[in-house]
């Protein structure tokens, strides 16, 4: 049966509400009303405009206009061996995702490693029942979607993910990899994958979050990641964009912290036409620490949008955000970062940074740093910088041998680095490393410094 | 024997200032040369557009290096070719390690030189035998390159990227500027020990006290873009004492008369 092609007398609505209805039957009967809801919110809402001061950069017009449906089976599904390219290492557990639903034999793949006690891991669809009550009590609760229109859609189309719940006590040492792969179906789809993390007191995790598709087909990945820490817990995120060159990419993570707990987050985005990656930080109790991290490099007439909001509701908390983006051709990178310092959250240290480096006279950054800060006895402090490659440098490496492309690769990584460097888990640092080396277009040496 | 460097009549330019004003010099291998002369009269101007800095333009005359014409090779190629500046203010570049940085250098140019790129072990052999000669900290090799240096380790730092990447010309930019005198014998002893048959130095400085232990062949002085003066090392003696007003109105003199 697949003669599902598109007609050109249904509207976008219309596709839109036939899809919705397709999942009836599939996603979980315990979460109709709550994709019932987000559906009908999704309709108020609408597709935002750039008159909405969130999306003031960024136009979501060629997404509206696509007429996407919800993507179904791939005409070719990967193959186990393709994987190779995504992974980090055979040393960590794994859950595959293509076009939205859970694979389980690529996620068990050749070798797959037991799962530590007190370790869930499992896709949302086909989670036990006896994680049903955590999974009530968490999910859609921290990604709201009452003024989020992408959250509302993908809460409306929620029928699998990935659900991670580590328990108390429990450090998982090996990293939790899950991988959302979309491959090119009968037509342009959509996709909305969504994420539950659980980390409960006194435990701590690796997670990372892939995205990757191929290029040259249009395909929109509209990602949701719930993270929530429990008291002296810590998660070590990351987001790998690795979408293909027609791809729209929107991702929503909410972070949610409890007392005494650490969160480090890095996002790389290397892929993707269209990329916006929303983080909301809520710190809701005193000591916590949350640092968030990107860098993207962006080509062609790509634009990538880093869209950040700082909650500091508690006293006694720290939080840093940096940026670096590497901006070539025509693209643009837009850096949104807001600090909101609740009243009597006083003694919060937050710090944000937002770097920019453009490589052509075309290319364009913008930043905009915003402070909302009710306490008085705080340090909150933004600084934002768009330049260019150092010529006195470039002149520098050349008189010492290092041809023009090689300086200006070697001078780009440095600038990267700043931020990569803070990876602290050795084989992803390793990868993006490598790859953030292959997209630099110049020069002839094959690898970073390393 | 052909002469290493040959400049003749060189005019460059910046911002359509001229500085250098009919530049005539003759480099043979084995040579030291020693530029002297007030600030402002244009050595740094000389050195920078010997190593092939793009903000300098060249306007009339020409510079043969071993033969071939210096001024249609990019800054890269002049250093394939075995030209090598000092620095007088060496970049801090953050984000890239010293040992990464050398490592990259040596290997184009022993690329462009039809030799193998050294592996891990014998780089690592290499640059630290390199250091020694200039008695640089192995520390600094691991820190981002200039980054954080005081003055007199970053001079240091650049006769030891000198040392390893052992050019044919070698030309200081006012090296001495910044370091103590024991840092000066260092330094000095360190380029002493590069010096051979087939190797060439320009030594660029304001002050006489360099040359005390480089001893040079031939010094010329450099006044308003000209060289107006030339002679053996003890010029440089005379300069110390009597001072650059000396030179200033002999010229004056042959000029008037």
């Amino acid at each position: 049966m697949t003669t599902m092609t598109t007609m050109p007398e249904m509207s976008a609505t219309d596709l839109l509400a036939t899809d919705f209805e397709r999942l009836n039957g599939v996603a979980r009967a315990s979460l109709t009303t709550l994709r019932r809801a987000a559906f009908d919110r999704f309709g108020q809402l609408g597709y935002p405009t750039t008159r909405h001061e969130q999306w003031k950069y960024t136009s979501v017009k060629p997404i509206a206009e696509a007429a996407l449906r919800l993507a179904d089976a791939p005409l070719t599904p990967p193959h186990q061996r393709e994987l190779a390219e995504y992974v980090f290492s055979d040393d960590e557990h794994r859950l595959v995702f293509v076009n939205g639903r859970f694979d389980p034999a690529l996620s068990a793949g050749a070798a797959p490693l037991p799962l530590p006690r007190g370790v869930h891991l499992d896709s949302l669809a086909n989670a036990p029942p006896g994680n049903a009550a955590t999974i009530q009590s968490h999910l859609a609760r921290h990604a709201g979607y009452d003024d989020a229109a992408f959250v509302a859609l993908n809460t409306a189309f929620l029928h699998d993910g990935a659900f991670i719940r580590i328990e108390r006590g429990v450090v998982v040492e090996k990293p939790i990899h899950l991988l959302f792969i979309t491959r090119p179906g009968h037509a342009p789809g959509v996709v909305h994958p969504r994420v539950l993390i659980i980390v409960e007191d006194n435990a701590s995790a690796t997670v990372i979050e892939t995205y990757a598709g191929p290029d040259g087909s249009k395909y929109f990945t509209n990602a949701v990641t719930e993270v929530v820490v429990g008291e002296k817990s810590s998660i070590d995120h990351y987001r790998i964009g690795r979408e293909g060159d027609g791809a729209f990419h929107i991702s929503r993570l909410n972070l949610h912290q409890s007392r005494s707990s650490n969160v480090t987050s890095h996002f790389a985005t290397l892929g993707g036409a269209m990329v916006r990656n929303e983080i909301n930080a809520v710190i809701d109790a005193e000591g916590c620490n949350c640092d968030l991290y990107g860098v993207y490099a962006a080509s062609g007439t790509q634009h990538v949008d880093n869209h950040l909001r700082v909650d500091h509701l508690k006293p006694h908390c720290n939080s840093r955000e940096l940026f670096k983006g590497i901006l070539d051709r025509h693209a643009t990178g837009v850096f949104r970062g807001r600090i909101f310092v609740a009243p009597g959250a006083q003694k919060t240290d937050a710090k944000q940074t937002s770097r920019s480096l453009l490589l052509s006279d075309t290319a364009r950054a913008r930043s905009a740093p915003q402070l909302e800060i009710f306490a008085d006895d705080v340090k909150c402090t933004h600084g934002a910088t768009i330049g260019q490659l150092d010529e006195d440098a470039m002149f520098y490496m050349q008189a010492r041998g290092i041809s023009q492309g090689d300086a200006r690769n070697m001078l780009i990584f440095a600038f990267a680095n700043e931020a990569l460097a803070e990876v602290r888990h050795q084989p992803i640092r390793t990868k993006l490393e490598a790859l953030l080396w292959q997209r630099l277009p110049h020069g002839s040496l094959d690898r970073g410094p390393g | 024997m052909a002469p290493l460097l040959q400049i003749t009549n060189l005019h460059a330019e910046i911002d359509g200032v001229e500085i250098l004003r009919g530049i005539n010099l003759t480099v043979n291998p084995g040579e030291v040369h020693s530029i002297m002369g007030p600030n402002g009269s244009g050595k740094s101007t000389l050195a920078r557009v010997l190593a092939g800095q793009k903000c300098y333009q060249v306007t009339q005359g020409s510079i043969l290096y071993n033969g071939r014409d210096l001024l249609e090779m990019e800054p890269d190629e002049r250093a394939g070719e075995g030209v090598f500046l000092a620095f007088q203010y060496p970049l801090e570049i953050p984000g890239v390690s010293t040992k990464y940085f050398i490592k990259a250098a040596l290997n184009a140019i022993r690329k462009r030189r039809g030799l193998d790129e050294l592996d891990a072990f014998e780089f690592l052999t290499f640059i630290k035998e390199r250091a020694k000669l200039v008695d640089l900290d192995l520390a600094l090799l691991d820190r981002n390159v200039n980054e954080g240096f005081s003055g007199g380790e970053k001079k240091r730092a650049e006769i030891f990227q000198m040392a390893v990447l052992e050019p044919r010309l070698a030309i200081l930019d006012e090296t001495d500027s910044g370091l103590d005198i024991d840092a000066l014998k260092t330094v000095a002893e360190g380029v002493n020990k590069l010096r051979g048959p087939e190797r060439a130095t320009l030594i660029v400085t304001h002050y006489q006290r360099l040359l005390n232990y480089i001893v040079p062949d031939f010094v010329h002085v450099l006044m308003g873009g000209r060289i107006v003066k030339s002679g053996g090392k003890e010029l440089a003696l005379t300069l110390e004492e009597k001072g650059y007003a000396w030179v200033e109105n002999k010229a004056d003199a042959t000029v008037n008369a």
